[in-house]
């Protein structure tokens, strides 16, 4: 890629000001770096993926309020986590968290397990324990 | 207390912070020439193991080997550490800093407050450097980013000590040992690190290097009958995620690896690596067009079908063009 044609599509990093790094090469073609605002073919598929998540916590949100899932299982989408990931920051076994996904194993969580998932989420036992899907 | 640190940017985080680490200690060594002695371009697909619900693909090393192989070649001696408990973390990072030595550390991404959303997953090998501390605040050099940054101690206990896949357990490092420029043997250590990166791409395996690439083409192929079309879409995102996001991946990758032979070619009079150099940017070149004729598949709504098949060969021909590079390259050195 030559100096020139670095892309400038005002990507999302740039929102927090900063630019992206490159290696390109000048006229004279010897490597040298330039900063890239962001890149559209970046941007397009950075955008697919949020909606694709979106649409999954959406859709987590639908199920807490019809009594499907506990609400454990849609702020493990909200924060972007899987099982493994949960699992790391609760000390719980990945099969017990599936359970906990189940509305009534949910409701007789003791304060201490639910003080755990609370703080692998960032907040408190009372936003947990009252999030009904709304 | 702010040690005397330049803060450089780098394109991608664990060459930089290498970069950055050794020049503070006096050796000018720029981030193309560690991520070329590192042997740091790479292919590996592990379909396995999923990453962001996506099978999972990765065009560099394990975190940490490009550092450790570079220091190998040119006999810099690293110091790692990692912690169990993290009030020790903290505190072998501020006796560091009291002892004036600028520490690299391994943090996971996802509370980092200075990252864009769309940036923020729970990706555990991102590389940055503290470079001092103002009260309760660190200073600290994210070689991705323009600026230098602050993080206070809480946030960033939080990052070193992210949980998940590559989880970082307060993982400190810093080079004890780094010897002056002329005491280095150039030839040999650019030689050994470039026939490592071609055996590494010529690999006899099918998930590894070229053989990989290969893989993954008859891979996308099927994907749309496979698993569906929105799956594949998203499947089709995280690649070029991977290849164009996380560590520059793909395209990216390749430039700072011709960048690399073009110094290497200069500093040991090889004239057959700068030709080299311009060849591999080509094919740098093809991997963008292969992101951007991705990316269409989000804006077009028919014959999706026919996209995956036109991508599957795009990618046979980058295995094709990248299999003759580095057979040839393994004889010019």
């Amino acid at each position: 890629m030559k100096k020139s044609e670095v892309p400038q599509d005002s990507g999302r990093i740039v929102q927090k000001g900063s630019r992206e790094m490159y290696y390109a090469v000048d006229e004279d073609g010897e490597y040298t770096t330039a900063l890239s605002t962001g890149w559209e073919a970046k941007n397009i598929v950075q955008d697919h993926t949020m909606e694709v998540l979106q649409a999954e916590i959406d859709q987590a949100k639908v199920a807490v309020k019809e009594g499907k899932r506990s609400p454990i299982y849609y702020y493990m989408l909200l924060t972007r986590m899987d099982v493994v990931v949960l699992a790391g920051y609760t000390g719980f076994w990945q099969w017990r968290i599936k359970r906990h996904f189940k509305p009534e194993v949910f409701s007789r969580l003791s304060d201490s397990r639910l003080q755990k998932y609370a703080d692998a989420f960032d907040i408190t036992i009372a936003e947990l324990k009252n999030f009904k899907g709304d | 207390m702010q040690l005397d640190f330049t803060h450089h940017q780098s394109a991608h985080c664990e060459s930089g912070v290498a970069s950055n680490l050794l020049k503070d200690k006096g050796l000018n060594l720029s981030e193309p020439m560690v991520f070329g002695l590192g042997a740091g371009i790479f292919y590996v697909y592990l379909p396995f193991l999923k990453v962001s619900n996506a099978p999972g693909l990765s065009y560099r090393p394990m975190p940490g080997w490009i550092f450790s192989r570079m220091a190998r070649r040119l006999g810099v001696k690293i110091k790692r550490r990692k912690f169990a408990n993290p009030a020790k973390a903290q505190q072998q990072l501020d006796e560091n800093l009291k002892l004036n030595i600028p520490s690299g550390l391994q943090v996971g991404v996802y509370h980092l407050p200075y990252f864009p959303d769309d940036y923020r997953f729970h990706f555990n090998a991102h590389n940055l450097v503290i470079y001092g501390k103002e009260g309760n605040e660190y200073l600290v050099s994210d070689p991705t980013m323009e600026g230098v940054h602050r993080l206070t101690e809480k946030e960033l206990e939080r990052v070193r000590f992210a949980k998940g896949v590559l989880a970082p357990k307060g993982h400190l490092y810093y080079p004890t040992y780094v010897p002056a420029e002329s005491d280095i043997d150039w030839t040999q250590a650019i030689r050994k690190s470039i026939r490592k990166a071609c055996n590494d791409m010529l690999a006899p395996v099918p998930i590894v290097g070229v053989k990989g690439m290969r893989t993954v083409a008859k891979a996308i192929a099927k994907w749309p009958g496979k698993v569906g079309i929105p799956k594949a879409n998203y499947y089709l995102a995280q690649m070029v995620r991977m290849q164009e996001e996380i560590g520059t991946g793909g395209g990216g990758f390749r430039y700072i690896y011709s960048a690399f032979l073009q110094e290497a070619g200069h500093k040991i009079n090889n004239p057959a690596l700068l030709e080299l150099s311009k060849e591999m940017t080509e094919i740098g070149d093809l991997w963008r067009d292969f992101a951007v004729n991705a990316s269409r598949v989000y804006k077009k709504r028919s014959n999706q079908g026919d996209v995956y098949n036109t991508l599957s060969a795009e990618l046979l021909h980058l295995a094709d063009l990248e299999e003759a590079f580095f057979k040839k390259l393994k004889k010019a050195v």
